[in-house]
Formats: C-alpha cells, sequence, structure tokens
C-alpha cells in the first residue's frame, strides 16, 4: 500500500532525492564501519516513500547507532540511553502524521531501553524501531553488551562472558510485535527493501540489522554474511514462497513436527514438502520458529519475518477524543468549570 | 470512637476538646485489641475532655430497621449517623448529604434509605437527648463575590492544565505513572477528553516524562506528574529538557521520604531535589503552591514561565494540598494568563539556537514546518548554530547563557507580598502548603502586639529579586518547614544571613498552634 493510500501526507509533486536527505554534517563513524551503509540504505529508501521531508523524525538514544539523526537532514532528536522508544512515543501521539524513526543498538535497545522497547512494541505505537545489532558496545569502546555470544571475551568480560545472549526478535515476538525483520548492512538491496516495508507498514515495525563494529567486533557475522558464503548459509524468506536456499537453490527447510530441519531438494524431499513462509501466519509461533534458527545448524533467516495489521495506538487514541468531541462537543472554559457543584456568593454574602 | 480509633488520635485533641464516644464499642474485646489495661470510660484517664456517650450502634440499628437490611450492613450505617449528630453540633443543613446519599446509592435504594434514616435519626437524637448542651455556630468565610467551586489540589493541578491549554491554544499532553499521592492527577485528566486532553499512562516514570518531552518537541504542551520517588528517576529527563531547552511542566506532590518512605503523608524534604538533583550546571525554575485552590493559579504560571522561557519548570505540592479542598473562585477568561504560543514559520535565517538578546530564549520550530528540519539532543550544542559541539570556550559560554536565562525570571515575579510591616523584629519565611497555619500563627502574634510579619514566596528558584531587601529590614528570620531545613539552607546561601530554623518532619501537615509555639520559644 502506498502513503498516499494509507491516507499519510499529500502526495510530493516533485519526488525528492537522496540529497535531500544528506545533512550538512561530516559522518563521524570508524573506517569499514557498517553504520555507513545502513545510513546510505536509509537515504535512498526515504524519498521512495513520497512524503514531504518535513515529516520525518528521527528519534535515538545513546550509542554509535544513535549519532544516526544527526546525518539524515530531517527533524531529529538524539536522547538519552535508552529512551529513544519513549521521547518517540510522545511525538507521534502528539503528532501521528508524522513519519518516526527509532534508531537504537543492542546495548541501547535492549540493555538500559529493554523495558521502553518492550512497551512500545506492545503498544503498536507507530513507530519505525530499528536496532543495529552489533554484538558490543562501540561508543564507550568494547564491552559486552546483551546479544555478545556467550564466552565472547571483551573489556569487560577478558576471560570469557558468562552472560547469555538474548535474541532481538525474540524479545519483539514476546512484546506481541505485528512486523519483525532482519537484515545484513552489508546486503544493501536487501536491506533498503526491508527498509520500506518496515516504514510502509501501518503500526509498529521493528527490523533488526546485523551491523559489524569494524573496531571492537570485527567479522561478528562474518561467517554468514561474507560474499562467498552468503548464499549457502543465509535463507531469505519471502511471503508465499518454500523456504529455499544455497549456491545451486537446492536446500531447503521443512517442518518435522514442530522442528525445522535443513533437507536437500529431491534427495531428502519433494519442493512440495517445504516450509512456505507465512508473513501472516496466526500468532507468533512460525516467527519464533525462524528465529530460532542459527549457523551453523541452519541458514540464518533474514527478511520480513511476520506483518500483522492491527490498531495503531495514536489513531486510537485520536479516535477516542474525536468520538467523545462528537458526542459532546470541544470542551471551553465554561464548560471546565461546569461541574454542577458550583455555587455562588452574592455581595451580601449569601449564596 | 472506638477504643482504638481513641488511642490513636487521642494526642491530636486539646484539652477541653470533646470526644464523641460509641459506647457500645467499648467492650472487654475492643479494650483488649487496642491495649488498654483499663477503661478509659471509668479510669479518669479523660477528664481533661468532654467525653460524649452515646450507644451509637444501638441507635443505628434501631433506627435503620425499617430498611430491610441485615445486622451486619446495618452497622455500616453508624458513620451517618455519627454525621447526623455532627450536624446537629455546628447547625449545618443537611440537603447536601441527602443530596449526596441520593447520588451516590441511587442504584441501591436500600442502603440509601438506611443512611438516610441514620442520618436523621443522629440529627434528631443530639435535638432532643441532653447529650448536648449546645451547639456551635461557625461564621460563614468572607467570600469575594463570584461563583465557585471546590477543588482538591490535584483536580486544581489537572484544571489549571487545561486551562493553559485553552489559553494557549496548544493541545495538552500528560505522561504520568500511578504513585501516591499524585494519581488523581492522571485519573482527573483521562476523563477530559472532549478538551482535546491526550493521556499518557506510561510504563515507568521515566517513558511518562520522556514522553512528555517529546510531544513538547512535537509541539504539545507536556506535563508529567509524581511524587518524591518519581522526580529521582525522572531527573535524566529534565536534563535534556533543560540541554533541548524545551517547555515541559514537572509536579512533584511530595510525600514522606527518603526512598519509599511514607506515601500517604505530607511532607515538603523534596526542595533540594528540586533545586540541586541534576548532573551538571542545570538550573531549573522552581515554584511552589500555597493552597489547594493555588495549585491552579501556580500551575497556569509554571506554564507561562516553560513556554515563555522554553524550559522545564518544577511545581511542587504536597500530599496535604493534594487531598485538601477548599473553594476556588471561578475565573473569567480574562482573570488567565496570556499565554500565547508562537511557532517559527520563515526558514529564512532560522538558526535553532540563537537567542532573544533580552530573555536569551531559543525559538521554537516544531517537526511538520518544511524547511526548518535541524536535530536536538542532550550533548553540548554550539551556541546559536544548535550542532554539537566540544569546543571549551563554547561550553563555558553556553553553562552561562543557560544560568542567565533562568536567572532572568525575576522580571516575571511581582512584588512579595509581605502580612504585616516591612520592616520589625522578626519575619516568619515559609513555603508550599504550609501557608494557612504560618499565616494564622503569625495573625494570632501579632493580636499580641508581636512584631513579626511574614512572607510565603511562590518562586524558590529563582527567588524574589527583592526578598533579600525584605530580609534585611528584620533582625531575626525564622523558617518553619516540614523538612530539616532547606529553604533555610537557601537562604543562608543567598544572602549570608544566619536563619533560626523551624523544623518538624512528623508526616502531618502543621497546626497553627504548633507554629505559635515554635515562633513563641525562639522569640
Amino acid at each position: 500500500m502506498t502513503m498516499a493510500e494509507k491516507g499519510l501526507a499529500p502526495v510530493l509533486e516533485e519526488k525528492l532525492t537522496r540529497q535531500d536527505f544528506v545533512s550538512s554534517q561530516e559522518v563521524r563513524w570508524c573506517p569499514g564501519c557498517g553504520d555507513f551503509s545502513i545510513l546510505a540504505q536509509v537515504q535512498k529508501m526515504l524519498p521512495e516513500l513520497g512524503i514531504p521531508r518535513e515529516k520525518f523524525v528521527f528519534v535515538s538514544g545513546i550509542g554509535c547507532s544513535s549519532r544516526f539523526p544527526y546525518y539524515v537532514n530531517t527533524y531529529g532528536f538524539h536522547g538519552i540511553h535508552g529512551r529513544a522508544p519513549a521521547i518517540a512515543t510522545g511525538i507521534k501521539i502528539a503528532n501521528p502524521d508524522l513519519e518516526v524513526f527509532v534508531i537504537t543498538g543492542d546495548g541501547d535497545g535492549l540493555s538500559i531501553g529493554g523495558n521502553h522497547l518492550l512497551h512500545a512494541i506492545r503498544r503498536n505505537i507507530g513507530l519505525n524501531i530499528v536496532l543495529f545489532n552489533n554484538r558490543i558496545y562501540g561508543l564507550t569502546k568494547g564491552q559486552c553488551s546483551p546479544t555478545t555470544e556467550f564466552g565472547q571475551k571483551t573489556k569487560t568480560t577478558p576471560v570469557g562472558s558468562i552472560d547469555y545472549p538474548v535474541n532481538p526478535l525474540r524479545v519483539a515476538i514476546a512484546s506481541e510485535a505485528g512486523f519483525l525483520a532482519r537484515s545484513i548492512d552489508v546486503d544493501t538491496r536487501h536491506l533498503s527493501t526491508v527498509l520500506e516495508r518496515a516504514a510502509r507498514h501501518k503500526g509498529m515495525s521493528f527490523v533488526e540489522v546485523y551491523q559489524n563494529c569494524k573496531i571492537f567486533a570485527d567479522g561478528a557475522f562474518d561467517h554468514f554474511t561474507e560474499r562467498s558464503v552468503r548464499s549457502d548459509r543465509v535463507l531469505y524468506l519471502e511471503h508465499g514462497k518454500p523456504m529455499i536456499f544455497g549456491k545451486e537453490g537446492n536446500k531447503g527447510i521443512r517442518l518435522n513436527g514442530i522442528i525445522p530441519e535443513v533437507v536437500e531438494i529431491g534427495k531428502d524431499c519433494s519442493e512440495e514438502e517445504l516450509l512456505v513462509h507465512d508473513e501472516k501466519f496466526p500468532g507468533p509461533t512460525l516467527a519464533y520458529l525462524l528465529t530460532g534458527m542459527g549457523y551453523p545448524e541452519f541458514p540464518v533467516p533474514v527478511g520480513v519475518f511476520r506483518a500483522m495489521e492491527q490498531g495503531e495506538y495514536s489513531e486510537m487514541l485520536k479516535a477516542q477524543i474525536d468520538e467523545v468531541v462528537a458526542k459532546r462537543g470541544r470542551g471551553d472554559l465554561d464548560r471546565l468549570f461546569d461541574t454542577g457543584e458550583t455555587w455562588r456568593v452574592d455581595e451580601n454574602g449569601s449564596e | 470512637m472506638n477504643p482504638a480509633a481513641l488511642k490513636v488520635n487521642l494526642a491530636d485533641l486539646e484539652p477541653g476538646g470533646i470526644i464523641l464516644v460509641n459506647t457500645d464499642g467499648f467492650t472487654a474485646q475492643n479494650l483488649e485489641k487496642a491495649a488498654y489495661e483499663t477503661n478509659p470510660l471509668e479510669d479518669g484517664s479523660l477528664s481533661s475532655y468532654r467525653v460524649l456517650r452515646v450507644p451509637l450502634t444501638e441507635l443505628t440499628l434501631n433506627a435503620v430497621g425499617p430498611s430491610g437490611l441485615n445486622r451486619k450492613e446495618a452497622q455500616r450505617c453508624k458513620n451517618f449517623f455519627a454525621l447526623g449528630l455532627l450536624y446537629w453540633l455546628f447547625d449545618r443543613p443537611m440537603e447536601h448529604t441527602l443530596h449526596w446519599i441520593e447520588k451516590k446509592f441511587g442504584r441501591n435504594p436500600k442502603t440509601a434509605e438506611a443512611n438516610v434514616l441514620a442520618l436523621r435519626a443522629g440529627y434528631n437524637y443530639a435535638e432532643t437527648t441532653e447529650v448536648f448542651t449546645t451547639h456551635y455556630s461557625i461564621k460563614k468565610a468572607r467570600l469575594e463575590p463570584g461563583t465557585y467551586l471546590n477543588l482538591t489540589g490535584n483536580q486544581a493541578v489537572a484544571m489549571g492544565a487545561i486551562a493553559a491549554s485553552l489559553r494557549s491554544g496548544r493541545d495538552l499532553f500528560y505522561g504520568s505513572y500511578p504513585i501516591t499521592p499524585a494519581s488523581e492527577i492522571l485519573q482527573d485528566l483521562s476523563k477530559y477528553k472532549e478538551f482535546g486532553v491526550k493521556t499518557f499512562q506510561a510504563e515507568d516514570e521515566i517513558a511518562a516524562v520522556g514522553a512528555a518531552l517529546g510531544a513538547s518537541y512535537a509541539g504539545h504542551l507536556a506535563m508529567t506528574g509524581t511524587s518524591g520517588p518519581g522526580m529521582a528517576l525522572k531527573t535524566e529527563f529534565v536534563g535534556l529538557g533543560v540541554m533541548t531547552e524545551l517547555p515541559l511542566v514537572i509536579v512533584n506532590v511530595q510525600r514522606g521520604g527518603p526512598s519509599t518512605g511514607l506515601p500517604t503523608k505530607t511532607e515538603q524534604a523534596d526542595l533540594f531535589q528540586a533545586l540541586f538533583g541534576r548532573n551538571g550546571e542545570c538550573p531549573v525554575p522552581v515554584l511552589a503552591a500555597s493552597t489547594p485552590g493555588d495549585c491552579f493559579w501556580t500551575i497556569l504560571e509554571c506554564f507561562r514561565i516553560a513556554l515563555k522561557y522554553m524550559t522545564p519548570v518544577i511545581c511542587l505540592s504536597d500530599g496535604y494540598l493534594a487531598n485538601g479542598s477548599e473553594p476556588l473562585k471561578i475565573p473569567s477568561v480574562d482573570d488567565l494568563p496570556d499565554l500565547e504560543v508562537e511557532f517559527v514559520t520563515d526558514p529564512e535565517g532560522f538558526q535553532p539556537y540563537a537567542r532573544d538578546e533580552e530573555t536569551l530564549v531559543r525559538r521554537w520550530a516544531i517537526p511538520g514546518a518544511p524547511g526548518l528540519e535541524h536535530r536536538i539532543g542532550g550533548l553540548e550544542k554550539q551556541h546559536i548554530t544548535g550542532n554539537v559541539s566540544y569546543d571549551p570556550d563554547n561550553h563555558d559560554l553556553m553553562n552561562r547563557l543557560r544560568a542567565r536565562k533562568i536567572a532572568g525570571i525575576v522580571r516575571e515575579i511581582p512584588p512579595t507580598q509581605v502580612f504585616g510591616e516591612e520592616e520589625g523584629e522578626t519575619i516568619v519565611v515559609s513555603w508550599g502548603s504550609t501557608y494557612g497555619a504560618v499565616t494564622s500563627a503569625v495573625e494570632n502574634l501579632r493580636k499580641e502586639g508581636v512584631s513579626i510579619s511574614s512572607v510565603h514566596p511562590r518562586f524558590l528558584f529563582p527567588l524574589p529579586p527583592d526578598l533579600g531587601d525584605l530580609l534585611a529590614g528584620f533582625k531575626r528570620i525564622m523558617v518553619p518547614e516540614i523538612n530539616l531545613g532547606q529553604l533555610s539552607y537557601v537562604l543562608r546561601a543567598n544572602y549570608l544571613r544566619d536563619v533560626i530554623g523551624l523544623n518538624v518532619i512528623r508526616g502531618r501537615p502543621f497546626t497553627i498552634a504548633q507554629v505559635e509555639e515554635m515562633i513563641r520559644e525562639r522569640l
């Protein structure tokens, strides 16, 4: 559905370009950081939405990811650590016509901000949440994060992390997310497609981006994102299509009871027996199964896991207010004090 | 009163006071439960009071019989019997309560009837028997002509915020989290949807203020409300509000602290927190309401300052004001302050942190306005451009500009109202909900010829510009506070004068007698 069909903002006469979204600020991420790629794809994607530039707001917390708003030439709010979803919620409730993005990271969003993330997702408030997962704390120079792998040596875990990590998409599923997706910083075409789908989704959208931190966690995802192995180790989900991967397109996913398994098409089973991806699968079960698939046992799934529509918070609130105003009329000062329990005192002091 | 109630509350009664006793409640079992070894009604311990004995339970059951309630239900009407007695004692008409019973128990006619029977029976009992030898007539308070409404402090906060919304033409956003004694503000505001009020029960205190700040960024009138523990959590966001220079009203309905403290008891020990509780040089205007009705006017003033100076503003209330009530004279539109809001619309030459020459206030451009796209945030800002800046001289300059902007608010503060002469022996400086008790105490002392005046400032930061000179006209400064001496500390630091703190921190409002005695001891 286009933005015009969604009834969001007037369609522009002159289409915006990528350049319109580049700010005057010098981009200061480390050379080789995955964030450059994500920035480029966002700037490429935004003009496609056909929304006037002044309607976009980028809200972030603290972290390398959260420097993002400074580099996009839109309204932006660089907030405090973990609290972007709260700020963004207030912005969206105040003006539901704005297209609001929340840019966060694995530390900002899942550690200090875990609570706000849960509730922003649960409320289905129309925010586009993009979580840059680099499995480390980059800005503060190398401490472990809630997604750092077990046993990983970091600045605060020099003999290996004993924290069991959490899976961002599973946190989102548990928070009843209606739109879930994952992509990879260097898979540029896929990334911009996923981001566009997220923006077009009415209601809250949650996208996890595997992002490489060149300095403090270099290569965290290389074992499946590296170009030469990607097609064998990444599963590109497509709604309505059977789950097939591999350089020769001869491997697939089949359900064995309630457990997924990797099969060779033609050898272990036919294509008809493969699991077909369904973004509208009733309930979170399918998405939950998919998010549990990790390297090396499985190909890592990317794409849109789930895309379900339900009432969006800021619009529902507006509708509630509109309904009361329609019934009782818009309040004014006289009505404010007219509680039916007032009394008059005249010049003589009598009532 | 039953034995337990008597034990707990007797200390509050002055000698010669009246105790209304439900003799039916003074059974051996109840006396034991209340840890009375002997019956106070018989052992002479109450000889300095006037004890009025009434077989309240029995009389209530008899009166309520015709309504058809069972014994257990009928006993619950005792309070209305007692109320009826009091109505006779204070010579007041019962219409208001009769009307209230009808409204409250409308769906339960049996209960309504029983309560009315109990109420009338109590009144008649007082009139007929010789339990009371006199009744008391309280003179009507002298109110200015006008239309009045009885409001609790929390209701007044809600109404003040809506009045601000109406006056400014901007929708109100209230983000809050339930906490005693502030929850009613959220509940009340949530009922005012026809005024376009957007209430948001956030997942925690931090999200509440965060969403409010976001709503402010998007151009709404924004407010959040809480009590002490919630203020502690909101601190970081208040700092962000100061750095981003956005209007935001934060209401602290103070309660007993520290930590969880005494949620249902009043106190005024969060002044330090309001003045100093943020990292860095982080000035925030602080205003305090002095009566339930004054909460309405103080909130309006908080919004006016927040909007005019593009700053968070802290409004201090407390549990006593929040739950206490008084009549408020309904204002006309002209009585309300001007709260005009002007957003930037012309992109030509717009710089997010360019300031007005006199007030040092930056202009407000909101998302949705074409050509004005800019980024703000918590990092230090370059003067005028608003870009992130680590430059040392810029940081020094910005700190001083922010401080000067807030200090300049003194131009908004009207001359301090003095109760009494502007020169003399003793001046009493108080703030917040102690207004009534302190003013009455000072009034009593003045009637005896004591040289004493009092002031009760609303602005605690910045302090009124005439306060220093005023204090200089007195030999002695006394500061009664329900804390261990916070305003005392501030006055000493600001004016280099010593100050006598009159400090009690029992979770109770001051009584007039208590303040009078404290002052007398130090005269």
